[in-house]
């Protein structure tokens, strides 16, 4: 920290005015995150707003320890950029990353009225702040003699000893609020693995397998999910095609794939590309088989 | 160049992020809106923490982050049960009330 601190050239001169090193980093920094900042205003997408915003926060980081406050700089990095911004990416994956902004008024002229209230807001603001007669700047090197982190501490344990208490009382609440918030009732009862278990045992008699439905296409030579397992006698076995394809057809016969391998004819026109019925008829014997588990 | 230069940064952060919470349909950016007027004053805080060689107002910009990291972790939480519910993060489209 102390290293930071005397790297940076934070010294106010007697006249209030900073150093020359700290206008050059202020003029490169400022301009970043006013970008930054308009990045959020303008980008199409979230995700860049959110990784605009990110540019800000570092900026800030900077900002800070130029303005004689390090620890504050590090706090900022770790808890926006790191924390809050994450998260803020964390959840936009959540919702959806094309999740962006529809382009229709609800309220008609709202973007006007509100660009002109931005614009009112900047006007009273900025002349507020150039106008004020401020006595001049006094720097921190007095308060920040042990250190700045120290300083910050010596305060916050005194005189806001309470209020940082209650900051933990309130982060409790928030982490609790959140779980509350976020935590979805179970509709159904939860089945477990012996309960699952103790179902496919029941159901034996009926469905005639115990184990998982085997693999499609274990062939030597083609693993195609529409071409069907062989038994040991050397038969196709239907269930091992997806549930899908059968019904819908697509499901290819063993002489299929072998001749044209073979031959080495390319393969358009399958067995029976549009007739459905065939294929469902086929799956009208094992039926009862892929009961318990559907592909 | 004096602190005032940090102050009117200040200002034009937050009036951007005012215009973004006013102008942007969509929760989540609408809520980074939010996060960036906190930021900007928190910059008005520590500039005047130094303007007036006084701490407190960086102890204050520290209370500020605790604050916003809290209403983050609630406003992102009411803005995923909302999308739960009716699979959009616009802020549109959340008028039950009005119906």
């Amino acid at each position: 920290m102390n290293a930071v601190a005397t790297a940076v050239p934070a010294v106010l001169q007697d006249t209030g005015t900073v150093s020359t090193g700290e206008t050059v980093l202020f003029w490169v920094i400022a301009p970043l995150m006013v970008i930054g900042a308009l990045g959020l205003l303008f980008a199409r997408r979230a995700v860049h707003a959110a990784l605009s915003v990110v540019v800000v926060m570092v900026g800030l980081a900077f900002l800070y320890t130029a303005l004689e406050a390090p620890f504050l700089g590090v706090a900022q990095v770790v808890v926006y950029t790191g924390a809050v911004m994450m998260l803020f990416l964390f959840v936009l994956m959540l919702v959806g990353v094309d999740a962006s902004d529809a382009f229709v008024e609800t309220l008609k002229g709202q973007r006007w009225i509100a660009v002109l209230g931005a614009a009112g807001l900047l006007l009273v603001l900025g002349g507020v702040v150039v106008q004020a007669v401020l006595p001049s700047a006094v720097g921190l090197e007095v308060a920040n003699a042990d250190t700045n982190p120290v300083g910050v501490a010596r305060l916050i344990f005194s005189e806001f000893v309470f209020a940082f208490e209650l900051t933990g009382a309130l982060l409790i609440t928030a982490a609790l609020g959140a779980l509350t918030l976020t935590h979805r009732q179970r509709l159904t009862r939860h089945v477990a693995q012996k309960e699952t278990a103790d179902h496919v045992m029941a159901s034996l008699a009926e469905t005639g397998r115990l184990t998982p439905l085997p693999a499609p296409g274990v062939y030597a030579r083609h693993n195609a999910a529409d071409v069907p397992a062989l038994d040991p006698s050397g038969q196709p076995i239907a269930a091992s095609v997806p549930r899908v394809l059968r019904i819908r057809g697509q499901e290819r016969g063993v002489p299929d794939v072998d001749v044209r391998e073979i031959v080495g004819r390319p393969e358009p026109s399958t067995v029976e590309p549009s007739a459905p019925e065939p294929g469902a008829d086929e799956v009208g014997g094992p039926a009862g088989i892929e009961g318990g588990e559907q592909r | 160049m004096t602190l005032t230069s940090y102050l009117v940064l200040a200002v034009v952060l937050f009036v951007i992020g005012a215009a973004t919470v006013l102008v942007r349909r969509n929760a989540i950016i609408a809520f980074m809106g939010v996060e960036l007027m906190l930021n900007s004053a928190n910059l008005a805080f520590v500039t005047f923490a130094r303007w007036h060689g006084d701490l407190s107002g960086q102890v204050i910009a520290f209370f500020v982050m605790v604050v916003a990291a809290a209403e983050v972790v609630v406003g992102l939480a009411i803005i995923v049960s909302i999308f739960r519910t009716r699979r959009t993060a616009s802020v549109d489209d959340a008028s039950l009330l009005k119906r």
